[in-house]
């Protein structure tokens, strides 16, 4: 286990060395591109529910809209075929090739294509098979598999593109620039186009009522793949098909601003083949208008475990994707290694993991399927609106459910009262039960953070657990949060307005009381009566390792502990943003109905509570505002959660903290990296640390060197204390009035 | 108050495409000015305008095509808050024209603006349940960043140049 877990990191470091630089620079650009561009769409938010409700529609009705679509390109002219499966759609398409004696196949951007490995069956066949689309282009040359799902070749940067076609192509003079390697491009390929006999494309969309295929494009290879030739070959899942012609719209505008940022590609082809475009014959000195037009056109609809992801009601949203690739530039995992690692055999980013599991199998998921923390910055940014960290999470707890049994379970057995089967990764057993580990921690220290952290228990826990022994542990404190909150002498204020329990989540119960008591302090200076009863743990830790049988579990706990609160009136404040963003997010689908309701109703984050406080005229002055500070931590550095982000909720602090009289600067990373569990493992240290840097800079330019930092998550307050030599803290703790505990 | 033409203009320019307004009565004279040679393209579909009697091919052999440096075809519809055009394909090859050459002069009517991509396919919906149903959405030259940097001209035209035929000049 530990090699492989070694493996892992060799094989992570060394990605990230070689293609790392190209990767993050396209991918952030591409992200940036987005935010730009959706703000500039009016009614962004309408079209991305107009776009799921096509898809959930489409989907619905496949069965049918397949039988459509075959009967409206059969009524162009064109033929129909459906393919069960990889082998089958390879064994059609070689055959039509095979008939059509084509020497030479070019092809448009399909990522269908790759999954189904059809350049080689056309190969097989004696078939030259040429790529059009530049990116897939180089790939061919290097004899690569894509990183991105719309740009393919975003691992390589213009100087390995120059070297690889210089060796390969050995041109007079040495291609240099993005221009002269693109002019190379165009006519090599131009040539390979002209003398084609057949064009394969993919389709973005396929509209059942017109027959006409829709391809996103900027380059105009996929216009000239379709023109030049006789033979049309389109090969698309059989997902990319929508009702009507109209419901193109929404795509249009929404596929290319959440892709590359652009607000639109030089080209949405929609053609409704066989086109009435002549096709090109160069050896011939005619007029290309007197060309008879017997164009040939075949549509390919691919199931490949499609139709049973259709059936499954956790893959089933995987089909509603445009492959638009937004869920890849918001990762920030992704950002640092692109889809060489976080990819499967075709696809990559966070929606690989749904693609993989349901075309390829489990196992091609498996692999990469980690690098998914459950930060959550995906979900806003996705168009039609996938949950893609539960799509991750389900198919975690599925490859969890499927483990082989485990040699070392005895090890841990005491501290996992867990619902999962036995041979589970001992890894994640240990992290999923963190609340076990927890309760131990507090009641034996600090003996415990003695004894943790001693050189051999670092070690065991290295080699046995996975905990990557650069990573400091956390340190438990011996009188929790709620003992605290239990053994103090504090009177409660008489008829308050407002009530609240604070939820002491894991860490603010057991390693951060501070926050906790800072908490206790602002809300009581607010007038609020506050209560801080034992209350479960959110199960974010199991859910996060993918053991959702047990974050069930702990779900109904924390329900069952707060409905005597709530019933009386009270509200529930939450510190830590991972464990809201469970009791608003994935509590619907773990409790479901009244429960969840009543709780995510009545949730609310730290500061988004105080500001409501404050908005409905609660007088400020107990707090601690900028001036108090006497300049020292007035100017602030501050850096959201991931989770509290996606949720909406980073400006709940900062407008808090401008109307205290700090001034605030906030970081733009989508995540800091650290993610709960994931920066101790050892085989995504170094990833959690790369990933942490382009937060760690943002808070060492020259604006932001001498600022005060605070941070809102756990985790991100851990990754910045690594990262920075300042402390970092909860804001809270910043505003809290002073208090004697 | 912007019109809907000065809007289609503004995004034109911001997708690279420059723009040439002009009447009908001056339309030749105003493709003269901004085509190069040799040219070819694809017949207008208009009757207010014409490619006969220009310098500009029409119906061209794979070797007149191969060796254009400009291709004119009409717009059926322009997108004014995209700065897009709607290429019909048409059995005369409007679609080559448009696409090998290394510039591109679109000719559009500014009464077949529509202001969003929402009328666009509204339109668009009718005429490809006609029979009209190949059509691009082009929007500005090619472009490529797959070779480290963004570049214009890839497998389409790197210029693109838009006539707009103003209704008033009827």
């Amino acid at each position: 286990m530990a090699s492989k877990r070694s493996q892992k990191a060799d094989r992570i470091r060394h990605v990230m060395a070689t293609e790392g630089d190209s990767v993050e620079r396209n991918a952030l650009g591409f992200n940036d591109g987005r935010y730009e561009s959706v703000a500039r769409l009016e009614d962004y938010d309408a079209y991305k529910d107009r776009a799921r409700a096509i898809k959930e529609d489409a989907i619905e009705r496949l069965p049918e809209l397949i039988e459509a679509v075959r009967e409206t390109v059969e009524a162009n002219g064109g033929t129909v075929y459906v393919a069960n499966d990889a082998a089958d759609a390879n064994r059609y398409v070689r055959e039509l090739a095979r008939e059509r004696a084509a020497e030479t196949v070019v092809k448009s951007k399909s990522m269908t294509t790759e999954e189904i490995d059809l350049n080689e069956h056309l190969e097989a066949e004696g078939c030259a098979v040429w790529e059009t689309d530049l990116g897939e282009f180089v790939l061919q040359v290097a004899d690569e598999a894509p990183s991105h799902l719309v740009a393919p070749a975003i691992h390589q940067s213009r100087e390995e593109i120059a070297t690889l076609f210089n060796e390969r192509f050995e041109p007079e003079e040495p291609l240099e620039t993005a221009q002269e390697l693109t002019e190379f491009a165009r006519e090599y390929l131009g040539e390979r186009i002209e003398e084609a006999d057949m064009g394969v494309t993919g389709a973005n969309f396929v509209t059942a009522d017109t027959g006409t295929i829709a391809l996103v494009t900027s380059e105009g290879n996929a216009r000239k793949t379709v023109a030049v030739p006789d033979t049309h070959v389109a090969v698309a899942g059989v997902e990319k098909i929508i009702p009507t012609f109209e419901d193109l719209q929404p795509f249009v505008e929404l596929i290319a601003r959440s892709g590359t940022g652009q607000d639109i590609t030089s080209y949405v082809s929609l053609f409704s083949p066989p086109v009435s475009t002549p096709p090109v014959d160069f050896d011939d000195d005619e007029p290309i208008a007197d060309d008879p037009n017997d164009r040939e056109f075949h549509l390919v609809l691919l199931d490949n475990g499609r139709m049973a992801m259709r059936d499954d009601d956790q893959l089933r949203e995987t089909l509603y994707c445009i492959r638009c690739s937004a869920c890849a530039n918001s990762c920030a995992n992704f950002q640092s290694v692109g889809g060489h690692v976080f990819g499967g055999e075709t696809y990559s980013g966070g929606i690989a993991t749904g693609w993989e599991a349901g075309v390829h199998g489990q196992e091609s998921a498996d692999e990469f399927n980690d690098l998914c923390t459950g930060c959550s910055r995906c979900v806003n940014q996705c168009p039609v609106k996938i949950d893609i960290p539960w799509i991750n999470t389900v198919v975690r707890n599925r490859r969890n459910r499927g483990a082989d049994e485990g040699q070392l379970d005895f090890l841990v057995e005491g501290l996992t009262p867990d619902e999962e089967p036995a041979g589970l990764d001992l890894q994640k057993r240990f992290f999923g039960n963190f609340a076990t580990l927890a309760k131990l921690g507090s009641a034996t220290a600090p003996v415990s953070n003695w004894m943790a952290n001693t050189p051999p228990s670092r070690l065991l826990m290295e080699r046995v657990l996975g905990i990557d022994r650069r990573r400091e542990l956390p340190t438990f404190e011996r009188e929790t949060f709620v003992e605290w909150f239990r053994n103090r002498d504090v009177p409660r204020p008489v008829d308050a307005e407002y009530h609240a329990v604070v939820y002491p989540d894991l860490y603010t119960n057991h390693v951060r009381t501070d926050r906790g008591k800072a908490t206790v302090r602002t809300l009581e200076a607010l007038g609020v009566a506050v209560e801080v009863p034992e209350v479960a743990s959110s199960g974010r830790a199991p859910l996060s390792q993918g053991m959702i049988a047990t974050a069930e579990g702990h779900a109904h706990e924390v329900s069952a502990d707060l409905e005597p609160y709530l019933e009386a009136g009270y509200d529930v404040v939450v510190i830590e943003p991972s464990d809201l963003a469970m009791f608003r997010g994935e509590y619907e689908r773990l409790l479901g109905g009244s429960r969840y309701e009543s709780l995510a109703d009545r949730s609310y984050e730290v500061f988004e509570y105080v500001y409501g406080l404050l908005e409905n005229g609660t007088d400020p002055t107990p707090l601690r505002g900028g001036d108090a500070a006497r300049g020292v931590g007035s100017d602030i550095a501050y850096h959201s959660h991931c989770q509290q982000r996606t949720l909406e909720l980073e400006a709940y602090t900062t407008a808090v903290l401008d109307q205290l009289g700090y001034d605030v600067v906030t970081s733009d990373v989508e995540c800091c990296g650290m993610a709960g569990s994931f920066g101790y493992k050892i085989e995504y240290y170094e990833l959690s640390m790369d990933v942490g840097d382009r937060l760690g800079e943002q808070f060492e330019t020259s604006d932001t060197a001498d600022r005060t930092v605070v941070a809102s998550g756990t985790s991100c307050l851990e990754q910045l204390d690594a990262l920075l030599s300042r402390q970092p803290q909860h804001p809270i703790s910043l505003v809290a009035p002073n208090g004697s505990d | 108050m912007a019109t809907q033409l000065d809007t289609f203009e503004t995004n034109l320019e911001t997708v690279r495409t420059d723009v040439t307004r002009t009447t009908p009565a001056a339309f030749q004279e105003t493709l003269a000015g901004v085509i190069d040679h040799p040219a070819v393209g694809a017949s207008l579909p208009f009757e207010e305008v014409t490619l006969e009697g220009t310098d500009v091919t029409l119906e061209p052999t794979p070797d007149q095509l191969r060796e254009a440096t400009c291709g004119v075809t009409a717009a059926a519809l322009g997108v004014a808050d995209y700065g897009s055009v709607v290429l019909e394909s048409t059995p005369a090859g409007a679609e080559l024209a448009g696409l090998f050459p290394d510039r591109h002069v679109i000719v559009v009517r500014e009464r077949d603006l529509v202001p969003d991509m929402a009328a666009a396919f509204e339109r668009l919906g009718d005429r490809f349940r006609d029979g009209r149903d190949d059509a691009v959405l082009a929007t500005g030259p090619s472009a490529t960043a797959d070779m480290g940097a963004l570049v214009y001209g890839v497998h389409g035209p790197r210029e693109t140049h838009a006539i707009v035929l103003e209704d008033n000049g009827e």
